[in-house]
């Protein structure tokens, strides 16, 4: 199936519309939670709460018994949102640092995991096989009742933002200070942790254990290169994600036995480096081509400096001298020159140059001209 | 009759793992004055505001502000933290941040309208940072956000403002525009408490001053108290003798 045909596929082939719907939520949902864990700088928490997530999944089976996703999924939920509150004791009660914090748990909790995991494998429970499809998530085994959860879970937290905006924002630019006007920042905290995990969750089926935290990162930080609005961001983020799920689910239905979870995970990551790179206000590409053009017109101003302190020693300032005075000086080259007649700060003629009038006012404004900024 | 302080401190005790970093504070603040915590590095300064404040929990202690409790005061109470306790790369611009001193009396989930709005830029224009409203907040210079967030203490409409090195890495021009405003607020007989560290321009610019490591060494009007020996008592060395050798 090539690109074109999925497209095609995709309003007449039932399960192919239902897998695009539910990574196209997904992405969003991630992307707009994640934007949230990379302001507040937990970028890692993500990956310690999926991590954290998979002995939720495989005790939630051993009890059950049976493999439903829903049940999974909660069981999942609850062990991510213990690791987390484990993560934050850890990090308030003890001296250890967020990271190691992070890192313990998230070891703890997956070595945990994939111990169930090998001890449910030696069951003779029919039922027991593709629980390891949570470690790389599975796309192609999402069915209508998933992505309706998904859609429930994306409509609440999109409620749950728009209502506490105000008190988000606040919280993650100065905690301390949120404190002081009276609000429970405890409470703001535990609201928008509780979503981060939920999303996190949602997103194991897909994008397994190991990859979801990139879901939850790559369109934030790709998002962050675009804007100086949280708002935007936030928006940002949420197209990239549904974008990246979108994308990388036509990919990996086009290529026959392509891993889902992966390349979204791929595609979302295009976006960060595309991001880098091409976005105006911080790319990389913007700020070598500002950094050059800077360099030029500095160049343009030290040769202007120069002939302005040869052209003001005489009574008329267009007095005429020769361009192999200039020699000597660094600064000059013929298409320096040629650049500052096109300004017209000078006249050449022949093998001589001479100091306009516009050009002898802008070399004297040079010195005293003021600094943007302060 | 029992006179009433803007900030009453009692035995308050703070400790971070078994250390002591405020010990036993009693402080009384009356109302309209200019007050100066000084104090050496890890004197407790910043904590002694933030504890105030109830950003730390005491181990020990209790602080009424004019009278009550501070829970109850809170909307009496401005803050000014330090500039580089949050991160200026957050996106948003210097308007936004002002606006943020409107929260409080918002409350939850109501967003700020037009009278916020206008508040704010009136709190910007004061400071003298009106034209820089829309700027994203990692374009300003140090001074000028320290301007900023100051703008959105101002905003709060508070009647006792408590801030933490205000003066910090700033230049002249800003520390005199900052200075300005601080004794304007006095003047409107408004209470202010800084975390202070230029021990020169301290009679120039507070008239109550409290010494501070660890435990309180003095608190008083600058006439009085501020002499060689506090400053010996507080900072362990004699420091006119020190600072002309």
């Amino acid at each position: 199936m090539t690109i074109t045909e999925y497209f095609q596929l995709l309003f007449t082939d039932y399960t192919l519309r239902t897998i695009t719907l539910g990574t196209a939520v997904l992405g969003a949902i991630c992307g707009m939670l994640g934007s949230f864990a990379v302001l507040r700088k937990q970028s890692l928490l993500g990956d310690a709460i999926s991590h954290a997530a998979l002995p939720g999944i495989a005790l939630a089976f051993l009890i059950t018994g049976a493999k439903d996703t829903n049940v999974l999924l909660l069981g999942a939920l609850v062990s991510g949102l213990i690791g987390t509150f484990w993560i934050r004791g850890i990090t308030k009660k003890t001296h250890l640092k967020s990271d190691t914090a992070l890192g313990l748990i998230l070891s703890l909790f997956f070595g945990f995991g994939m111990l169930l995991l090998t001890f449910i494998q030696k069951q003779p429970n029919a039922n027991q096989a593709g629980l390891d499809k949570y470690l790389f998530g599975q796309a192609a085994t999402l069915v209508e009742k998933d992505v309706t959860l998904m859609v429930i879970v994306t409509g609440i937290s999109l409620v749950i933002l728009l209502l506490f905006w105000k008190e988000f924002k606040i919280l993650l630019f100065d905690a301390d200070y949120t404190k002081t006007l009276g609000f429970n920042t405890r409470f703001i905290d535990i609201l928008i942790t509780f979503f981060i995990v939920l999303a996190i969750v949602l997103g194991l089926q897909t994008v397994g254990v190991v990859l979801m935290s990139a879901m939850l990162l790559a369109p934030a930080a790709a998002a962050r290169q675009w804007t100086n609005s949280l708002g935007v961001m936030v928006f940002l983020a949420a197209i990239f994600g549904a974008f990246s799920g979108v994308v990388g689910t036509a990919i990996s239905a086009s290529e026959n036995n392509l891993s889902t979870g992966p390349v979204i995970v791929l595609v979302a990551t295009v976006f960060v480096l595309v991001s880098f790179i091409f976005s105006p206000g911080r790319g990389l590409l913007f700020r070598e081509i500002r950094f050059r053009s800077n360099r030029r017109d500095l160049q343009l101003k030290k040769t202007l400096q120069f002939m302005y302190g040869i052209a003001k020693n005489h009574q008329n300032i267009s007095h005429p001298h020769a361009i192999k005075i200039l020699n000597n000086f660094h600064g000059f080259t013929k298409k320096s020159l040629k650049e500052l007649e096109e300004k017209e700060w000078i006249t050449l003629q022949g093998q001589q140059w001479s100091l306009t009038q516009h050009g002898y006012e802008e070399a004297q404004s040079l010195y005293t001209q003021k600094p943007n900024d302060e | 009759m029992e006179k009433k302080f803007a900030v009453q401190v009692d035995d308050l005790t703070v400790a971070y793992n078994y250390k002591p970093v405020l010990w036993d504070i009693d402080l009384e603040v009356p109302e309209g004055v200019l007050m100066a915590i000084v104090g050496p590095n890890g004197a407790g300064k910043s904590t002694l505001i933030k504890s105030i404040l109830g950003i730390i929990k005491p181990i020990a202690g209790s602080v009424t502000i004019l009278g009550k409790p501070y829970e109850k005061q809170r909307k009496l109470v401005a803050y000014v933290p330090q500039k580089g306790s949050v991160d200026w790369d957050f996106p948003t611009t210097a308007i936004d941040v002002v606006m943020m001193g409107t929260y409080g009396s918002l409350g939850w989930i109501k967003r700020p309208g037009q009278k916020e709005k206008k508040a704010s830029l009136e709190a910007l224009e004061k400071v003298g940072m009106l034209s820089f409203k829309n700027r994203q907040i990692s374009q300003l210079s140090g001074g000028q956000q320290q301007r900023v967030f100051l703008a959105r203490a101002l905003v709060q409409n508070a009647s006792i403002y408590f801030m933490d090195e205000p003066f910090q890495g700033v230049d002249a021009t800003t520390e005199i525009a900052i200075i300005n405003i601080l004794k304007e607020l006095r003047k409107a007989g408004k209470t202010l408490v800084v975390v202070h560290h230029d021990l020169q321009t301290v009679p120039e610019y507070f008239d109550w001053v409290t010494f501070l490591n660890v435990k309180k060494i003095a608190a008083g009007p600058v006439k009085e108290i501020f002499n060689d020996d506090n400053l010996t008592k507080t900072y362990g060395i004699n420091y006119k003798v020190a600072i002309n050798k």
